[in-house]
C-alpha cells in the first residue's frame, strides 16, 4: 500500500454509518416520550428487552459468520432496527413476541442477506409483518390512552413484558380499527360514541404522530435524508383519502387529516420509507416509491383486512424498489438520454 | 357487470396472486428470475399463452367434455389444450415474428410445463366462470405472474452481488425472499 502525502486543506465528512444512526436515535425520543405519555411505560418496556435482544442476535450473527464483533456492534444498526420495531409494536407486549420479531428482523430479513447494506427489506418492517402474521390476536391488542383507561405503572408495564401470565392487559380498539368496524354509523356519530377519538384523529396518536413529524424534521435538517419519499408518501396519502372522503358518511375512509395523523403515518413517513438501503436511490425513483407506498397504504386500511398498512406498504415497495431503480437512472453528466433518440 | 371483471382482475393480480398466495407457477419463478431482460420475456410469452389456453380450455370443456360426459378427464384434456396451444403460438410467432421469437426464445416451450396455467384452466371450472371471466381471470393471473416475476428478477440482481452467507447463495436466498414477498402480500387479504 502506498502512503499519499495529502496537502491542506482536508475536506472531512463528518457522517458516517453510526453517526446517522445515531442521529435516527436521537429523532425517535420524542415519539417515544409521548407514546409513554398517552400509553404508560410499555413502549419503553419494549424497547429495553428488544434492544437486549437485536445486539445479542447481532453478535451471534457476527460470531458465526466470523465478523468482527467491535467494529458492526458500534455502528448502532440494530439498535435503530429495535427501536424502529419497538416503537412498532403494542406496548405491553410479552418478552416472547418481541423476541421473536426482533430475532426474525436481525437473522432473516437482515443477516442472512449479509448484513446491514445488502437487506432488500427493512427488517424492522419484515418482523413486524412476520409477527403480524403469526401473532395477530397480541399484534392488534393496543392499551387505551390515558384518560380513557387505566395507565399500568412500571412495574406492571415489566411484569406485562416478563411474566406475560399475571398480567390482565386492558385492550381497546385503535381509532384506525373502530374506522375499519364501522358500517353504519356516521363519522360524527362515531366520534361521539367512542372516547378513544380526539380531535383529529384518536387520542394520544395524533400527538405521537407529530411527534414524530418533529424528529423527522429534525432528521430533514441534519440532512440524514432528502425530502422526497416522506412528502411523496404523505402528499398520495392526503390525495387519496381527499379523493374517496365524502364528508363523513358511514362508507367513508376517513378524512385526509386523520390518515395523516393515525396509527403508524408520520412514523413511517420519516423513519421507515427513508431507510437508505431498502428504498429506491434516485429522485425520480424516490418520489415514485413514496407515492405507491401512500396509495397503497390508504388501499389496505380502508379496503383491506388489517387496520394499519404502513408495514405491509413499505414490504410491497421494498420488493419494488430494485424495479424501479432500474428503470430511474439518472443520465450521466455529459450523455444524451439514448432512449429518447432511438 | 364491469365492477365484477375488475374485482376479477384485481383478485388474480393481486389478493389470490398465483405465485405468492397460491404458489402455482414456482418453477419458472425461480428458474427464469436471474435475468431481468429474459424475465421480461418469460412474462410476455406467458401472459399470451394463459390467455389464450384459458379460453381454450373453458371453451374445450363446455362443448366438447361436458357434452359427453367426460368431465373427470378435464386433467389430461387441459394439458393437452396447452400443448397444442403453445405450439400454436410458437409456429405462429415463428413465421410472423422472427425478432419476437427470438427474444422469447426457449421459454415459449417451457411455458407447458407451467402449473399456473393448467391451475387457472382448472379453477376456471371450478369456479364455474363463462367464457369471458375465463378469459379475464386467466389474463389477471398472468399479468399478476409477469409482476412479481419481473420484480423479483430485478431484486435478484441486486443479491447477487449481497454478501450472503455461503450456504445460502442462490436459491436458498431466493426462496428466503420469497418467503418474504409473499408475506407482503398478504397485506391484500380482504382487498375484494
Amino acid at each position: 500500500m502506498t502512503l499519499m502525502r495529502i496537502t491542506s486543506p482536508h475536506a472531512h465528512g463528518p457522517m458516517s454509518t453510526s453517526r446517522v444512526m445515531q442521529n435516527v436515535l436521537l429523532a425517535t425520543i420524542p415519539g417515544i416520550i409521548v407514546l409513554t405519555h398517552f400509553f404508560g411505560f410499555g413502549t419503553l418496556v419494549n424497547i429495553f428487552w428488544g434492544s437486549i435482544v437485536a445486539v445479542a442476535c447481532e453478535a451471534l450473527a457476527l460470531t458465526l459468520r466470523r465478523r468482527p464483533l467491535g467494529f458492526y456492534l458500534k455502528d448502532y444498526s440494530a439498535l435503530v432496527t429495535a427501536f424502529l420495531l419497538c416503537i412498532a409494536l403494542p406496548p405491553y407486549s410479552p418478552w416472547w413476541l418481541i423476541a421473536v420479531g426482533i430475532a426474525s428482523a436481525i437473522l432473516l430479513a437482515k443477516h442472512l442477506y449479509g448484513g446491514l447494506g445488502y437487506n432488500p427489506f427493512n427488517p424492522a418492517m419484515a418482523g413486524y409483518v412476520i409477527l403480524l402474521i403469526s401473532f395477530p390476536i397480541q399484534m392488534t391488542a393496543w392499551a387505551p390512552p390515558r384518560g380513557v383507561g387505566e395507565l399500568p405503572g412500571l412495574l406492571e408495564a415489566l411484569q406485562a413484558c416478563f411474566v406475560p401470565s399475571t398480567f390482565d392487559a386492558v385492550t381497546m380498539a385503535t381509532p384506525l380499527d373502530l374506522m375499519k368496524q364501522n358500517n353504519s354509523l356516521l363519522l360524527e356519530d362515531l366520534w361521539a360514541q367512542n372516547a378513544q377519538f380526539g380531535r383529529w384523529a384518536g387520542i394520544g396518536w395524533e400527538w405521537a404522530n407529530i411527534a414524530f413529524l418533529a424528529g423527522g424534521a429534525w432528521l430533514l435538517y441534519q440532512r440524514i435524508f432528502t425530502w422526497h419519499a416522506p412528502v411523496a408518501m404523505l402528499a398520495s396519502l392526503s390525495l387519496m383519502a381527499a379523493l374517496f372522503y365524502d364528508g363523513g358518511s358511514s362508507a367513508s375512509g376517513g378524512s385526509p387529516l386523520f390518515h395523516l395523523l393515525s396509527g403508524a403515518t408520520m412514523f413511517g413517513a420519516f423513519f421507515i420509507v427513508t431507510d437508505p438501503v431498502t428504498s429506491t436511490v434516485s429522485v425520480r425513483g424516490r418520489l415514485i416509491y413514496g407515492a405507491l407506498i401512500g396509495a397503497l397504504i390508504y388501499i389496505i386500511r380502508v379496503r383491506g383486512n388489517y387496520p394499519d398498512a404502513v408495514a405491509f406498504a413499505v414490504l410491497i415497495m421494498n420488493f419494488a424498489a430494485p424495479f424501479i431503480d432500474h428503470y430511474t437512472q439518472p443520465r450521466t453528466y455529459g450523455h444524451r438520454d439514448t432512449r429518447g433518440e432511438e | 357487470m364491469l365492477a365484477d371483471y375488475s374485482i376479477l382482475l384485481i383478485s388474480a393480480i393481486l389478493v389470490n396472486n398465483f405465485v405468492l398466495v397460491q404458489f402455482l407457477g414456482l418453477c419458472p419463478f425461480m428458474g427464469v428470475s436471474n435475468k431481468l431482460e429474459t424475465a421480461m420475456g418469460m412474462s410476455m410469452a406467458t401472459t399470451f399463452v394463459l390467455t389464450l389456453a384459458s379460453a381454450c380450455s373453458n371453451l374445450t370443456y363446455h362443448f366438447l367434455l361436458q357434452p359427453l360426459g367426460l368431465g373427470y378427464l378435464r386433467t389430461i384434456a387441459f394439458i393437452l389444450v396447452i400443448a397444442v396451444v403453445v405450439q400454436f403460438t410458437e409456429m405462429v410467432v415463428r413465421k410472423s415474428s422472427p425478432l419476437l421469437y427470438r427474444v422469447l426464445g426457449v421459454y415459449l416451450p417451457l411455458i407447458t410445463t407451467n402449473c399456473a396455467v393448467l391451475g387457472v384452466a382448472l379453477l376456471n371450472i371450478n369456479k364455474d366462470h363463462n367464457f369471458l371471466q375465463s378469459l379475464f381471470y386467466g389474463f389477471g393471473a398472468a399479468v399478476g405472474f409477469s409482476l412479481v416475476l419481473v420484480l423479483f428478477a430485478a431484486m435478484r440482481e441486486r443479491l447477487t452481488v449481497a454478501d450472503v452467507p455461503t450456504p445460502f447463495k442462490g436459491a436458498a436466498i431466493g426462496m428466503v425472499t420469497a418467503g418474504l414477498m409473499s408475506l407482503a402480500f398478504m397485506g391484500f387479504a380482504g382487498l375484494v
